[in-house]
């Protein structure tokens, strides 16, 4: 019960960070979950995409009302997408453990780094 | 739109989905700035339109990895809902508070964790 409520602040505070910095709630879920809550890299990224959707729901509702979003490339992106989801599930089962946690590590610094660099040209927009 | 064009588009998809199903992320650090580097998108209609693109991608891993029985739901629960709250506060504050210099200290933070995964 701890760690759920501990779970809950992070989550917020993840989310907080996430609409401050226009990074995605994943980037902050993943670590959270097997950090936190213990569960294993792979579980924990599982688990992030699900946990992702309420938050790109209601941004993309928004983002829908300030007429931000081409719909015609979102669709043609998001589509083309379920192939290159497949054969990433297929590698993400097929890594051992340790070597997928090492890849993430290195995401979160190139990830690190795109943040630096908005930053000096000045935007920072909400993306999942 | 030209049929270039569109097989940018899905390139840019299959590449996205691929990374955010490994790394458990959306696809966006993928999306964004390919949509402003190749498709001439601006920042802010690049990453509206990707929060949409990725509505795709994470329910397709999503149910691809029930299938293996790797999805938490209580997990994924408890902070993807608690997040909506801190993404709306996050984006609210966004517009009132200079966040240049804390993207530097989040950038700092994000780096750590990453090297502590690392080694």
């Amino acid at each position: 019960m701890t760690s759920l409520i501990l779970v809950a602040v992070i989550g917020v505070a993840g989310g907080t960070l996430a609409g401050l910095f226009g990074v995605g709630g994943g980037i902050v879920f993943v670590p959270t979950l097997t950090l936190v809550l213990g569960l294993t890299q792979l579980h924990a990224e599982a688990s992030s995409l699900l946990a992702i959707l309420p938050t790109a729901f209601v941004g993309t509702l928004r983002q829908r009302r300030y007429g931000n979003i081409d719909l015609r490339v979102a669709a043609l992106v998001g589509v083309a997408s379920i192939a290159g989801v497949q054969a990433g599930v297929v590698l993400a089962e097929a890594l051992p453990e340790g070597v997928l946690q090492r890849l993430f590590g290195a995401l979160l610094i190139v990830v690190a780094a795109q943040i630096a660099w908005r930053a000096r040209r000045g935007s920072g927009t909400l993306q999942e | 739109m030209s049929r270039a064009a569109i097989l940018k588009l899905l390139g840019i998809g299959v590449v996205a989905g691929f990374f955010g199903a490994l790394f458990g992320v959306g696809g966006g650090i993928v999306i964004v700035p390919l949509l402003v580097l190749v498709c001439a998108f601006d920042q802010r209609r690049a990453a509206a339109t990707s929060l949409a693109a990725i509505l795709f991608s994470s329910i397709a891993a999503s149910i691809t990895y029930a299938f293996h029985g790797d999805v938490k739901p209580g997990a994924a629960a408890a902070v993807g809902i608690p997040a909506v709250f801190g993404v709306l506060a996050g984006t609210a504050l966004q517009q009132r508070i200079p966040v240049q210099k804390l993207s530097y200290a989040f950038a700092l933070l994000l780096a750590a964790v990453g090297v502590r995964l690392l080694v």
